[in-house]
């Protein structure tokens, strides 16, 4: 199969960004997304060091640097937003996940970071996601020292309490909810862990806390509101959907009246 | 035996051991405990369950992770479960079972003591999982679910759907936030540990390289915990996540540490097969999976051909047609042995002739019977995720038609040397986790990892590094305005320098693919002696070609994704060789361990207990050159090193 590939390239977080346009072809369509990318890469290093295509003025920049780990849908660090969606056209799948047959031979594929105030880019399709991490740490744990704790089985928890808890839980901290959000609010991401260790009675007790903490830290690293477009579970990969939302409101007004 | 290889175990009665060693540590008071640093290398399970609990002891902590998070390591992609003697199900499961099992399925090449320990507190782990809000699965009373794994005839592996590596990853993340909340622990993400300083023979520092602006930093400690994982990306192709890697332990070996047990990686029997040259990784699928999938191959040859041809699909294939391997060569534990049995036995059957895709290195994991017995939506509940996940990458419906399996790399038994204490053989260097080579012996058992990760972090080391710690509280803040810094720093950034100027044609991946084939084809799931030795030679040649072919683009002094992975590869390279070595000294079969001349009649492993029942220790003696060995012998006090016997 063969592809056009726009993408975005950025030197660093100061400079301008652009976009570039690149054709890659002979790919199996067995191919994921990201090895895709990596046979682009191998071009562009390929090029990079050819000096008969650099005096030809060959604008290379250089391998697109982009992020990625597992490759298999659940570190969260892959990102990028794909032809006008996280993680591409497929659902419930990270970029890692998405294969080239979900597209057309010559299709031309559009390639940009994560869209978001609250992500600055690094580099060229490179976020800065060290927000999500602030956010949890203003409170999304249970706060219990290692060691001392009463035994697994000493508090049952429902089944489908624990189920529901674990739907939550699924979450990847890959941001697309974010990226996707007219908004630009964390609020899918900031109710996921919240309604996670809510539906927990070992979350409970420190509920109302967690619930203030985290949606004032998520306002003071400046994501916005949520006005309900239900885009980010539209585009979740991990199928987390905006009950949590409303779990989240639930706690953070009663809460709030108990101040 | 060597005074560096003192494996410091206490003396005493194996269940009173662990108990005893504690009592006589000695302990640091509240009060110093806020004067000493410890600089922690990884955020995966060992690392952030480490930094949390030392953090909450009272230390200064800082932690540092190669990702833009800590909670991307890769413990995150561990599927199936975790191990614990709770004996919840009632099934006669105890500490020494578990410890037993944990043992033999290691093929006796682990110290006792350190495998019991473990199976020791592997109880409290899930009690404080549950405490952190992990939500494992649980029965329709309430209580907590269990589910069975290779190498053990009990239910004890506590599981999360197909996602327990995640939760309990997140579990302990979410303690290192508390801590990192409270200002005890300092996160340092996207900064990658290229040195270790050593001061007047102990670990004192690091040097570490920010991957966002290239820039080179020092940072000093009273001791240094290394929890940075295994080695598996040697071969290229692994199921480790791309950005894995062995050079935090490299840098250590290569200041001294001993590294153990090099030869010993695990290779699991149920992944997705290789589908092309452009692959990136591998994919596994989880053993949990073994529970309720029979692997099969046909047992006809033309059936073979047919299915090569796609002109018959697998579930046209009649049940008397099929050949059970498993269960028929290993009746007791059919589906469910030990994985490198179950490797083993998958490339007998490929190598006979009988792979059943295209390449011929692929066999049946059906869930047929299954889903006749229990329905489809049993299964879906029990592994939606993963079965979603193979559709996804393969675009074949594993309701309908069986998934396709192979074996790949997957984990690194073998690591850095440690004593009882989790100390190497550098004083105030500690190795915790994957990282260390310590209690999982010839082959690990699935759903130990995360054990293993979690008891040397939450309840091993914070005790054991308070004995080291306790005679440093006389000593200042470590400055890293010293000649040892000066030096090290200036040698790391010769290292970098020295490559960009190379220029020459080859990509690093390009490089690195040639060392994972060379890995497979001669360190794989099969060894012997004359492969072994051309395979050291090609690495040497291999080491020649990256040093004087290699091109990496961009400048140092940036984000620059090429730097990392070759400065990565250099390391990748020594670990091959070291790899080769070792399993060219180790003439015997053990474990994932497979070497050709020694086999039973049936092709089983033969170990050699009577010259080979050691750790072997290797000293790191320059790149390139053949390292010192050092053995440390095992001895069996408590149970008798007998044939792993898995056939009834």
């Amino acid at each position: 199969m063969n592809f056009t590939l726009k993408v975005w390239r950025q030197k660093n977080a100061k400079t301008k960004g652009h976009f570039e346009t690149y054709q890659v072809s002979n790919i199996s369509p067995d191919t994921s997304f990201l090895e895709m990318l990596d046979i682009l890469n191998d071009q562009l290093i390929s090029e990079g060091n050819d000096p008969v295509a650099v005096n030809k003025g060959c604008k290379n920049s250089g391998p697109i640097a982009f992020d990625h780990d597992c490759r298999e849908g659940i570190c969260g660090m892959c990102s990028l937003y794909i032809n006008g969606h996280p993680h591409g056209p497929d659902s419930l799948v990270t970029t890692c996940q998405l294969h080239m047959r979900k597209f057309k031979d010559g299709d031309t594929i559009t390639i940009e970071p994560w869209r978001s105030a609250g992500f600055p880019v690094i580099k060229d399709l490179v976020v800065n996601r060290g927000a999500f991490d602030q956010i949890l740490q203003a409170g999304g744990f249970i706060s219990v020292n290692t060691g001392g704790a009463p035994d697994a089985n000493a508090t049952p928890i429902a089944k489908d309490k624990a189920d529901e808890s674990m739907d939550a839980a699924a979450c990847v901290g890959c941001g697309a909810c974010v990226a996707t959000c007219k908004n630009g609010s964390a609020m899918l991401f900031v109710s996921a862990r919240v309604s996670s260790l809510a539906l927990l009675p070992q979350g409970k007790i420190e509920g109302a806390r967690r619930a203030k903490a985290m949606v004032a830290k998520m306002d003071e690293l400046g994501f916005g509101a949520c006005t309900n477009t239900q885009m980010c579970q539209m585009e979740c990969p991990k199928g987390i959907t905006i009950s949590h939302i409303a779990r989240l409101n639930r706690e953070f007004l009663c809460a709030k009246l108990k101040d | 035996m060597e005074e560096k290889l003192n494996s410091k175990v206490p003396a005493g009665p194996l269940a009173e051991k662990w108990t005893k060693h504690k009592a006589a540590i000695k302990v640091v008071s509240p009060a110093n405990k806020r004067k000493l640093d410890i600089i922690v290398i990884g955020t995966g399970l060992g690392g952030a369950s480490a930094a949390a609990t030392l953090g909450e002891l009272g230390y200064n902590v800082k932690i540092f992770c190669i990702s833009d998070s800590p909670r991307r390591a890769h413990s995150i992609a561990a599927q199936g479960g975790i191990n614990a003697a709770k004996n919840y199900q009632n099934d006669n499961d105890s500490i020494y079972r578990l410890f037993y099992d944990t043992i033999k399925g290691g093929d006796y090449r682990s110290r006792e003591a350190n495998v019991y320990r473990l199976a020791e507190v592997s109880n409290l782990i899930i009690d404080q999982c549950v405490a952190q809000g992990v939500p494992f699965a649980r029965d329709y009373g309430g209580l907590l679910d269990n589910r069975s794994f290779g190498g053990a005839q009990v239910s004890r592996t506590f599981y999360a759907r197909g996602q327990t590596g995640q939760q309990l990853l997140l579990g302990a993340y979410a303690s290192l936030n508390r801590q990192i909340a409270k200002g005890t622990v300092k996160s340092y993400p996207r900064h990658e540990m290229l040195d270790l300083v050593i001061i007047n023979g102990e670990a004192r520092g690091i040097i570490a390289r920010d991957l966002v602006t290239g820039e080179i930093k020092r940072f000093g400690a009273h001791a240094v915990v290394l929890a940075s994982g295994g080695y598996g990306n040697t071969y290229f192709l692994s199921t480790n996540a791309m950005n894995s890697n062995g050079s935090a332990a490299m840098q250590c070996f290569r200041k001294g540490a001993y590294f153990a047990n090099p030869c010993f990686a695990q290779i699991h029997p149920t992944c997705i097969p290789k589908h092309g040259e452009q692959q990136s990784k591998l994919t596994l699928m989880s053993e949990s999976l073994r529970n309720d999938g029979r692997i099969w191959v046909p047992k006809k040859l033309e059936d073979v051909e047919r299915l090569r041809k796609r002109q018959v699909k697998a579930s046209q294939i009649p049940e008397e047609d099929r050949d059970y391997y498993l269960e028929r060569r290993y009746p007791a534990f059919g589906n469910l042995v030990p994985r490198d049995v179950a490797s083993r036995a998958a490339k007998e059957r490929c190598d006979a002739g009988f792979g059943v895709n295209e390449t011929g290195l692929a066999v049946f994991l059906d869930f047929r019977s299954a889903i006749e017995r229990l329905g489809q939506k049993t299964i879906e509940a029990r592994y939606g995720n993963l079965f979603q996940m193979y559709e996804k990458i393969t675009d074949v419906n594993p309701y309908e038609e069986p998934m396709m399996i192979y074996p790949a790399i997957h984990y690194t038994m073998g690591g850095i040397w440690v004593d009882y204490n989790l100390q190497t053989t550098i004083p105030g260097l500690y190795a915790i986790g994957e990282a260390n080579f310590s209690d999982h012996g010839g082959n690990r058992l699935g759903a130990s990892a995360l054990m293993q990760g979690l008891a040397d972090g939450y309840f091993i080391l914070p005790y054991t590094i308070g004995d080291y710690l306790s005679h440093k509280i006389k000593e200042s803040k470590q400055s890293t305005d010293t000649p040892e810094f000066e030096a090290t720093e200036k040698a790391v950034r010769d290292k970098i320098a020295k490559i960009f100027a190379i220029k020459g044609k080859r990509t690093v991946d390009s490089i690195h693919k040639e060392l994972g084939n060379i890995m497979w084809e001669y360190v794989g799931m099969s060894r012997n002696e004359a492969g072994l030795k051309k395979a050291i030679g090609l690495i040497d040649d291999l080491r020649k070609e990256f040093w004087s072919n290699v091109y990496v683009p961009g400048e140092p002094g940036e984000f620059n994704p090429e730097i990392e992975k070759a400065v990565r590869l250099v390391d990748f390279i020594e670990i091959g060789s070291l790899m080769a070595h070792d399993a060219l000294n180790r003439q015997e079969s053990c474990g994932g361990h497979f070497r050709e001349e020694m086999q039973t009649e049936e092709g089983e492993t033969k170990r050699d207990d009577v010259n080979y029942a050691y750790v072997s220790a290797w000293e790191y003696k320059g790149d390139g050159v053949t390292p010192e060995l050092h053995k440390e012998p095992l001895n069996f006090e408590f149970v008798t090193p007998s044939t792993r016997n898995y056939k009834d």
